[in-house]
């Protein structure tokens, strides 16, 4: 499967909350080819902005479209500056980058997302089949689950954690989520913070339930050839952005 | 068909182009092959091989500054073994010089380095030194002439071939580098390596990089790249790969003025993978347009007067042996 290079319009620039947006881009050979997990390494073109690529994992796309969506939140100088362009702005995508999730009959199944790990999970959960997927989102306060309306075509069950006890249950995903481990779950998909990840993945190895993570990492080249990206694994060192960034908990040993 | 208009020999290395992929930025080439033909390139450096791996620096690798980026990877690596064994015979497929950019810890480390790429299928080595000397305190050997000597030295004993010694710019006289690493031996200079720097998040009030410090690289740093090859290229013979921000057509063409006789592309691979294949028609089009018939024509043209080394013609020693 090729990455290619497309100049990409913007389609669309929607808020979904105060900091979260969702961008629609200009994308026909990626939309294509992109499997669930897959990331597009995106680059501002107007002078003076950051000369680096950012990652973004693909939350949907749309073929007939030739497009495709990220969902990203405004943290530092490049989602501001993502977060200025309007329709027909243009941008330089490279993708589809990176290995995906792996799909092959994950049985019943429990996504765990936090924040804008949410987003990869979504591309995911609309290629697995509804009666059998339920999710668990973690959020700081009730204002952030806009995701509830996003996944709700694609899950039977929402589980809802808030770190302020706005909406849900109080606390993190790790108050709910041993007790969803006892259910015959047969397969945990986790995206989200670092130690969010590693404390999922932890749960799931207990139980002994198959668990795959989505790492995050810096990234320059997004092509296995700056090593800006690895970490260390439990056999070898991995490169998130050409051996993951989806990988099986057991690969990771460096969070 | 890749023509004559572009083509240079180096220390004995025949180029079809003048433009290289920089040591760091091109992993070992076959990374790049969906978007870049790479037996059109000049030649490929690797990324630093070490004897044994290394796992590089901890925490955050990467930033964007202005014009540039800082790295601090740390060398990582999968040695000189696993390269040999896993990742050599993939790039021999494709029809491109290889130049293996190595380093060490201390001279002995280069000299063993040196002595294990002494294989086929590798068509020069690079020596990287602005690698700390444990030894001497961690001091880079490439920021002292006398260091800088030994390594050089080291690596001509243990290879059969061509070396090509990359200089550090983080140095108050680069021209008595350049001329102690010719006298060493060295076959051509790489000019230049990144400049140290460092960035601070001004919100978490602490260094950005997990390595603290880093390298400075892509058009932040062209100017002080372009100044360093036109001092250089008027005190030493041997010839020179220029570095340092390259983009564009526009940017080789300024570092061949300034007297490098190939160049390459670094940062920009990271950033704009496609790069030297751009970089490679452009540089044909500039020809067209200039009535240009070899593009070595112009190596040095903006040198002052009678300073213009002709380097390939006065020091190319290596065909002899
Ligand atoms: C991510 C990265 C890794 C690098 N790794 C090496 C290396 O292993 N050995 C070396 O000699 N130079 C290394 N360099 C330096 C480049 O080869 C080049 O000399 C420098 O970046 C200046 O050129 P540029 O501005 O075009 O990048 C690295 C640079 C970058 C950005
Ligand atoms: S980002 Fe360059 S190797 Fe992963």
């Amino acid at each position: 499967m090729p990455k290619v290079l497309e100049q990409s319009g913007v389609v669309l620039q929607k808020p979904l909350d105060a900091r979260t947006y969702l961008l629609r881009l200009n994308a026909a050979q990626i939309a294509e080819q992109v499997v669930p997990g897959q990331f597009v390494h995106i680059k501002l073109t107007m002078p003076g902005e950051a000369l680096l690529r950012h990652p973004f994992g693909v939350a949907a796309v749309d073929k007939t479209q030739g497009t495709i969506d990220i969902i990203y939140r405004v943290a530092g100088e490049f989602t501001r500056a993502l977060a200025k362009l309007t329709p027909c702005d243009r941008l330089s995508i490279l993708g589809p980058l990176g290995r995906g999730f792996d799909l092959a009959a994950p049985g019943r199944t429990l996504l765990v997302g936090g924040g804008t790990g949410l987003a990869p999970l979504l591309f995911l959960v609309s290629r697995l089949g509804a009666e059998k997927t339920d999710v668990l989102m973690g959020a700081r306060t009730k204002e952030e689950l806009f995701w509830q309306k996003l996944f709700r075509p694609f899950v039977q069950h929402i589980f809802i954690t808030t770190d302020d006890g706005s909406l849900g249950t109080h606390g993190t995903v790790m108050a709910l989520l041993p007790s969803l481990l006892t259910q015959g779950y047969q397969r945990v998909y986790v995206c989200g913070p670092s130690p969010m990840m590693k404390a999922v993945a932890n749960a799931c190895e207990a139980q002994d339930v198959a668990c795959q993570v989505s790492l995050e990492r810096y990234m320059a080249c997004g092509m296995g050839a700056c090593l800006s990206c690895t970490c260390q694994g439990r056999e070898k060192r991995l490169k998130v952005c050409t051996d993951g960034p989806a990988f099986w908990s057991k690969e990771v040993s460096e969070w | 068909m890749v023509n004559s208009l572009l083509a240079v020999t180096i220390a004995g290395l025949h180029l079809k182009t003048p433009l290289i992929a920089a040591s760091g930025t091109f992993g070992f080439g076959v990374e790049f092959a969906d978007l870049v033909n790479l037996n059109q390139v000049g030649a490929i450096c690797v990324k630093g091989l070490s004897l044994t791996p290394c796992a590089g620096n901890k925490g955050q690798r990467v930033v964007s500054t202005p014009s540039g980026i800082l790295n601090a990877i740390g060398l990582e690596n999968p040695g000189c073994t696993y390269f040999l064994e896993h990742i050599l015979p993939q790039l021999r497929t494709y029809q491109v010089p290889v130049i293996v950019n190595i380093y060490g810890h201390s001279v002995e480390e280069y000299a063993a380095v040196a002595q294990a790429l002494d294989v086929e299928g590798i068509d020069a080595l690079e020596i990287n030194i602005s690698c700390p000397n444990v030894k001497q305190g961690g001091l880079a050997f490439g920021t002292d002439p006398h260091m800088a000597t030994s390594v050089v030295q080291a690596v001509k004993k243990n290879t059969h071939k061509p070396v090509i010694t990359k200089l550090s710019p983080n140095v108050t006289d680069i021209v008595s580098l350049a001329r102690a690493v010719e006298d060493a031996g060295s076959d051509a200079l790489s000019l230049i390596n990144t400049l140290l720097g460092m960035k601070i998040d001004v919100r978490a009030r602490k260094p950005v990089l997990g390595n603290i410090v880093g390298g400075l690289s892509g058009p932040a740093i062209r100017p002080v790249a372009v100044r360093m090859v036109y001092q250089v290229a008027q005190q030493v013979h041997i010839p020179i790969i220029g570095m340092g921000g390259i983009a564009t057509a526009q940017d080789a063409l300024e570092f061949m003025l300034a007297g490098a006789s190939a160049i390459a592309v670094g940062t920009a691979n990271l950033y704009q993978p496609d790069t030297l294949c751009t970089l490679t028609q452009d540089l044909q089009d500039y020809c067209a347009r200039e009535q240009i018939s070899c593009l070595q024509e112009i190596v040095g043209q903006a040198l002052p007067q009678g300073k213009k080394s002709m380097p390939y013609f006065s020091r190319n020693n290596y065909d002899k042996k």
